[in-house]
């Protein structure tokens, strides 16, 4: 029998944002990486082509982390005093397609590292690794607009993601995007409106809508993901519906959340009937980042090598034959 | 999907009699559209009329059923593609396969893991929802023989998974009264089977390749008098699987295309423990109304569990729980105070950390309109002196004789002000709820006696 024909078509596509500079681009990086560009819902191929496979940043700190679950230290120990090092194992061992370096030690409430020794991290990373590379502040608004400068100016034309912006605080790192030709993370508390909002706000002073990326807040899997999950598919509906503050690719950060979390931490002694935590912390955090690739999600920071390693698995069986190769 | 006014119009006399007691025809469809009255109240509409309707405003999707007892599934009857249209209402069931070559001791061991398979989260349990007895070599007695077995161990509902019907004939006869689900009937056997579901009341599966043949499948199934069907869309690779499942989900909520307006069964195919679950997660997320996993460790089926959970909760609803002085354990007048928000994600994270430290305390919830802690701070929502008064209210002085409030280490922030307002000590807490326990166990003292 014939059934009606239910393909959708959308007037309207995601913006493509290309991370990272090779030589021809200007910078130092060994390829660049592309991310959005679909037409289409998530992997729904019979109604339109997606031509990039979504990436998954593994992320490094400028300093050693003091709270990270000792499941993560076993890979880790050995290399987080150094960003450098840290980064060439994520790349080398772990197949990591980029690197975030979250500039933690920055932190006032923490070691508050400054300006010079942030642009040292950024500059170690980039030096030991050709891959693409997200630099994410320690997420207070002064102290962000402090080291920033520094940290763009090393990594000029290198095409970095800068983050992030909010609603209250984008002048100071649209301006160094500009300068420097930077991407930039627009970052939101879990709302529909505030997401778009800084969109308009970064673009009204100049900064194209082809150098956002979308960071709508993340939940870990049992922790309010599902509100950030429809969050997702309402902003892709809309933008790939023609609203162009919309139309920018999606990132989640998967790890900070997830590794916090009882679920992915007890071990079983703690919490018996779970099962082994050995499994079910980087299955948590897979899950987690499976979800937010069923809502769109195009860019994400993850910790757990193990995490990383089967998330691309799935992507690359799912993106088999229907992509150029990022 | 439900007619609209003039759709209605057509199927009346249209003779504007007034015995419906609406002065128009026009007028009295509008309201039967607006599902204010009845159609029964127009004396004069004919029964091809009413049987037009009842069949258009049959749900786009029909609801099913397996099982007979307090744990039977009912799925099916949605009505939308995302859940933040609507919602997503009847959560995807979760079936485990069982093969009929395990020993009995491996099948005894077995159900009871799946038995106990519980997990309390937010509040609610959450847990396995059906067995599937795959058939693969046994012989039609030894098979009906472990369905009695298996019926005998749990009281989940079956399903019986085998397109032989002389194999599902005497396990139906031995516990077709218990409604298991019958997988499946395809383009070959669909008549035989579709008698058994007849003759047992058994909801059945529809096996074809793609959604044009299942379509044909559905169609001669119902000519034979079986309409409680679930649709197999043939295909055990996870990409053709999501368009299968879309296609079918379309179909049926917004083309209203009722050959399959059915909910949907899935089975995963990975063998990897990984990739099975990040499988089985997909079709949770996309569509499926039963999927069938292999998967046998807890550490797999906890995060599945909780991805249904998380995916099919009412998006409408505040997730709020009712601001009150809750009592964790056999709470006496030394017990702690500690005080948090009513958004039900924080509270039970609370509650369920404070149970596993095993003291006794008082939760005091505050009305912070279903937000978490840092959200409820950063909009208003709770401050120093809406937490006093919120004390004051759940009659905290007079329930315990320390003089101590726990306040959350997110809103550290508050301690001084509260001091100024509450007049008692006040103790700021972890950051994190997962530090309760031990810091109930190791640094909470009472500052003293009132």
């Amino acid at each position: 029998m014939e059934v009606p024909d239910v393909k959708q078509s959308w007037p309207n596509s995601i913006n493509e944002v290309t991370i990272g500079a090779t030589k021809e681009g200007g910078g130092t990086r060994s390829h660049a990486i592309t991310v959005g560009g679909t037409r289409t819902l998530p992997f729904l191929y019979f109604e339109g082509n997606i031509p990039h496979r979504p990436v998954i940043a593994m992320e490094v700190w400028d300093i050693a982390p003091t709270d990270w679950p000792e499941e993560l230290g076993k890979y880790f120990s050995d290399v987080w005093d150094d960003p450098g090092k840290w980064a060439k194992k994520c790349v080398d061992e772990f197949e990591a397609d980029f690197i975030c370096l979250r500039l933690q030690g920055c932190d006032p409430d923490g070691e508050n590292k400054g300006s010079h020794e942030a642009a040292q991290a950024v500059r170690s990373v980039l030096e030991s690794v050709g891959v693409p590379l997200i630099i994410w502040g320690c997420g207070n608004d002064e102290k962000d607009n402090e080291i920033f400068p520094a940290c763009s100016q090393t990594a000029a034309g290198e095409r970095c993601l800068l983050g992030t912006i909010t609603e209250d605080n984008y002048k100071t790192l649209v301006a160094l995007c500009k300068a420097d030709k930077h991407k930039l993370i627009a970052e939101s508390p879990v709302d529909i409106n505030i997401a778009k909002q800084v969109n308009v706000l970064a673009t009204d002073i100049g900064l194209a809508p082809e150098d956002i990326v979308i960071y709508p807040s993340t939940g870990a899997l049992g922790y309010g993901m599902e509100y950030v999950y429809s969050i997702m598919e309402r902003g892709r509906i809309a933008g790939l519906s023609g609203d162009k503050m919309w139309a920018m690719p999606l990132l989640a950060d998967i790890g900070r959340e997830v590794w916090k979390v009882k679920e992915a931490i007890a071990p079983e002694e703690e919490v018996p009937g779970w099962g082994d935590h050995i499994q079910r912390g980087p299955l948590w955090e897979t899950i987690t980042g499976l979800v937010y690739l069923q809502a769109g999600t195009d860019i994400f920071i993850m910790w757990h090598p193990k995490a990383v390693k089967e998330l691309k698995k799935y992507i690359d069986s799912l993106m088999k034959k229907n992509s150029r190769k990022n | 999907m439900a007619l609209t006014g003039l759709q209605i119009y057509k199927l009346l006399p249209k003779t504007n009699c007034g015995d419906c007691n609406f002065p128009t025809c026009m007028a009295f469809a509008m309201q039967v559209a607006a599902k204010k009255v009845s159609l029964d109240q127009c004396p004069h509409v004919s029964e091809e009329a009413k049987a037009q309707l009842a069949e258009a405003s049959a749900p786009p999707m029909k609801l099913v059923s397996i099982g007979d007892n307090e744990n039977k599934l009912e799925i099916g009857q949605e009505t939308v593609l995302f859940r933040h249209k609507e919602k997503f209402y009847h959560p995807t069931g979760v079936a485990i396969l069982v093969e009929d070559t395990l020993t009995n001791s491996e099948l005894d061991k077995k159900i009871s893991l799946i038995n106990q398979l519980k997990f309390t989260r937010v509040g609610e349990e959450i847990g396995i929802d059906l067995v599937a007895l795959q058939h693969n070599s046994t012989n039609a007695e030894d098979y009906s023989k472990l369905a009695g077995k298996i019926t005998e161990k749990t009281t989940l509902p079956l399903i019986f998974i085998c397109q032989d019907p002389s194999i599902i004939e005497p396990a139906l006869e031995l516990v077709g009264n218990k409604r298991p689900l019958i997988y499946s009937a395809n383009k070959e056997n669909f008549e035989k089977m579709a008698s058994l579901a007849k003759q047992y009341n058994c909801t059945l599966a529809v096996y074809a390749e793609n959604p044009e043949e299942l379509a044909d499948l559905t169609q001669n199934i119902k000519k034979l008098g079986v309409d409680d069907l679930i649709l197999d869309p043939g295909t055990r690779k996870t990409r053709t699987a999501l368009e299968y499942l879309t296609k079918l989900r379309r179909l049926a909520v917004e083309k209203v295309f009722r050959p399959l307006g059915y909910p949907t069964i899935v089975f995963t195919n990975e063998e990897d423990p990984f990739q099975e679950v990040i499988q089985a997660s997909t079709y949770v997320c996309k569509y499926a109304n039963i999927v069938v996993v292999k998967a046998k460790d807890t550490w797999q089926l906890l995060p599945l569990l909780t991805v249904r959970q998380n995916i099919y909760t009412d998006p409408q609803v505040p997730n709020a729980v009712e601001p009150k002085l809750y009592e964790i354990g056999a709470v006496t007048p030394d017990s702690p105070v500690i005080v948090t928000t009513n958004f039900s994600l924080t509270y039970f994270t609370v509650e369920s950390e404070v149970g596993n430290s095993k003291v006794p305390t008082y939760i005091s919830v505050v009305e912070t309109e279903g937000m978490g802690v840092l959200n409820a701070y950063a909009g208003d929502k709770w401050s120093a002196e809406k937490i006093a008064k919120t004390l004051e209210q759940q009659k905290v002085r007079e329930k315990v004789n320390h003089n101590t409030i726990i306040i959350p280490g997110l809103v550290a922030v508050f301690r001084a002000e509260l001091i100024d307002e509450f007049g008692w000590n006040i103790l700021v807490g972890p950051e994190e709820a997962a530090r309760i326990p031990s810091f109930l166990r190791n640094e909470w003292k009472p500052a003293g006696k009132k």
